[in-house]
């Protein structure tokens, strides 16, 4: 097992060296300079400020030269500096990422506490009229795009209450925080509790199907102990792998319905800084999107082989 | 003693199909939800291909004195900040999502099934650099990928299709690696390869058609998301460009202060997205229970 988890370790390694430099690929293709971009808003036209422009930037020496000082600087902590803002990209990015982990961990909760049960319920009662009604609302919640129920949300609190409760001012306390965040994490979650209820229903007839499930049965277990005590255990197992899914899942979530709530978090702040094509920072952002992604697998694997004692890894 | 109802039963398992309408309306009591699906579907592709007839008023048309109009009269739908009539915004709009929905899932495939076809058939080191290139590509989410991808290559309708279809090839060379690594091992092959059949052909003709059941599952499922992530890009303005009428680009021009003043222009275009996304899922659903029936739910 220690052989398998060092293995998995370097290739999650792998996995994000390769992301670096698909990234920083990608970015060096944008059409739009960011020196252009810079220059048009301060409103310079005169060729020498640009190339000084383009030279503080570093943007003209080798792509190879540029990479390295990215990487080095990475190791070390150091993520560079913003090109918008001038400041430090670590001192840009480092307090939004509290909120955006609040919003994602909320949604997780809730998507778990709401897609489990009916996902059980589903199942139990496969192909009856309550079955069909839970499966057609869960297709649904994977059919709305989360920014249009983001703003159907806005629409019914400007209709009912008057206001819209959007993120504004830094919040005082963190209840009225919790307050604040709970509408967006409703939205994202009720998405996600939609994968969690499909996954979990498939996962749960699955296991219904079993002999030892047949077995339970036929010595007189009753129906709620066969379903709660001797399938749900098992049907349980691959949900938890849904978490690893969710993690890719929510971060798409995040990103429309941080725009939405206008929730000043690090998905939101991806887009801004895509469109002013602030590399530092899209660079940084999408290696902490695909760090978080990598980890939660990894952590994944390792509580599944924890739980499920029939999975050993070879080495 | 049970009564078993023969004749039911043999309806149930699809014993009278004789093709054609029957075949319809086997499908149709067997999967109501899919047979709904399927309907949507198809609505969704009428209206893009009949869009100019549909709604003969110009998408693009603006008038300044119709702006903001509310549902209704002349404008069905109302009509946009600039005037322009929202019905027809939103016909002509099912034509980009289909453009970008088929165009992105056909060119995922077609990139997906070659990598898969080949990393699962060659195996070696060929497969394994493909494997970790996979890996690479599934750790970023889809739309974040699409963000990145739609930002480098610029906004366009061609550029848009490459973005959502790039995220999309990692899961469908998976499935077609896996399947195509217990097949090559199948005795058919072998006889394929005896008879002097060259390695090419043996993946194309014989391997591949074995593996279309799982694919065509994932391909709709993908048309869905793909339409979805267009409207995403679209919406954080990273997608369609102006003027052309995309579901989700109306939404960002209309969103947090029309919430307020014009709700038809937030209701619509959602309603449009949802509904065809909607759609394909219910259809994707009932083509996994009839073409993969270890997944029958």
């Amino acid at each position: 097992m220690g052989a398998y988890l060092t293995r998995r370790f370097l290739l999650m390694l792998l996995t994000l060296f390769g992301m670096s430099v698909l990234i920083f690929v990608m970015l060096r293709l944008v059409p739009g300079n960011i020196a252009d971009i810079l220059v048009d808003a301060a409103g310079i036209a005169d060729p020498k400020e640009k190339a000084k422009i383009i030279n503080e930037l570093g943007l003209d020496r080798p792509i190879l030269e540029q990479y390295g000082q990215w990487i080095g600087g990475l190791v070390r902590g150091d993520l560079g500096f913003a090109y918008v803002s001038e400041r430090p990209a670590l001192e840009e990015i480092a307090p939004r990422i509290p909120i955006s982990a609040k919003l994602a961990g909320m949604a997780l909760v809730l998507s778990v506490l709401i897609g489990v049960p009916f996902g059980v319920i589903s199942a139990v009662r496969q192909n009856t009229a309550l079955d069909y009604f839970l499966r057609v609302i869960s297709l649904s919640g994977l059919s709305l795009p989360s920014f249009w129920l983001g703003l159907l949300v806005l629409m019914a609190s400007v209709h009912w209450f008057g206001t819209i409760p959007i993120y504004s001012n830094e919040p005082r306390s963190f209840l009225q925080e919790v307050g604040l965040l709970s509408i967006p994490a409703a939205v994202v979650g009720f998405r996600s509790s939609a994968l969690v209820m499909r996954l979990t229903r498939s996962s749960m007839l699955e296991v219904l199907r079993q002999d030892y499930i047949r077995t339970a049965r036929s010595k007189g277990a009753s129906q709620t102990s066969v379903n709660y005590d001797h399938a749900l255990r098992n049907a349980l197992l691959p949900v938890v792998t849904i978490i690893g899914i969710e993690a890719a899942f929510l971060v798409g979530g995040l990103i429309v319905t941080e725009t939405v709530f206008n929730i000043p978090g690090v998905a939101r702040f991806l887009v801004e800084a895509i469109l002013w094509r602030d590399y530092p920072i899209v660079q940084n952002l999408v290696m902490l999107i695909a760090f978080v992604v990598v980890m939660v697998n990894f952590l994944v694997d390792m509580a599944y082989m924890a739980l499920d004692p029939r999975i050993k890894y070879a080495d | 003693m049970a009564h078993i109802n023969h004749d039911a039963e043999l309806t149930r398992a699809g014993a009278y199909v004789t093709g054609g309408w029957s075949t319809i309306v086997f499908f149709t009591r067997r999967y109501p939800l899919g047979a709904v699906g399927a309907l949507i579907v198809l609505a969704f592709i009428l209206t893009a291909v009949f869009a100019s007839v549909m709604a003969p008023i110009d998408p693009t048309a603006t008038n300044a004195r119709a702006s903001l109009a509310k549902p209704g009269g002349t404008y069905l739908l109302g009509a946009d900040f600039m005037g322009r009539d929202m019905y027809s915004r939103i016909v002509h709009g099912a034509r980009i999502s289909l453009a970008v929905g088929v165009g992105a899932m056909s060119l995922g495939c077609i990139l997906g099934v070659s990598i898969g076809l080949m990393s699962g058939y060659l195996g070696g080191w060929i497969d394994l650099a493909t494997q970790r290139l996979m890996d690479i590509m599934q750790s970023l989410p889809l739309l974040v990928m699409a963000i990145v991808m739609a930002a480098s290559l610029g906004p366009s309708l061609r550029n848009t299709i490459i973005a959502i279809a790039i995220p999309l090839v990692p899961s469908v060379a998976r499935v077609v690696r896996s399947s195509t690594l217990s097949l090559r091992e199948q005795p058919f092959v072998e006889a394929a390869r005896a008879v002097g059949m060259g390695e090419l052909r043996i993946a194309v003709r014989h391997v591949l058609p074995n593996t279309l059941a799982p694919l065509i599952v994932l391909a709709t499922a993908q048309l869905g998301s793909a339409i979805l992530t267009e409207a995403s890009l679209s919406f954080l303005g990273l997608g369609i460009p102006e003027p052309h009428p995309s579901w989700g680009r109306m939404l960002s021009e209309s969103a947090a202060e029309y919430v307020r003043s014009a709700p038809w222009l937030v209701i619509f275009p959602g309603l449009a997205i949802s509904l065809t996304v909607f759609g394909t899922n219910l259809l994707g659903d009932a083509l996994r229970d009839i073409l993969d029936p270890r997944e029958r739910t």
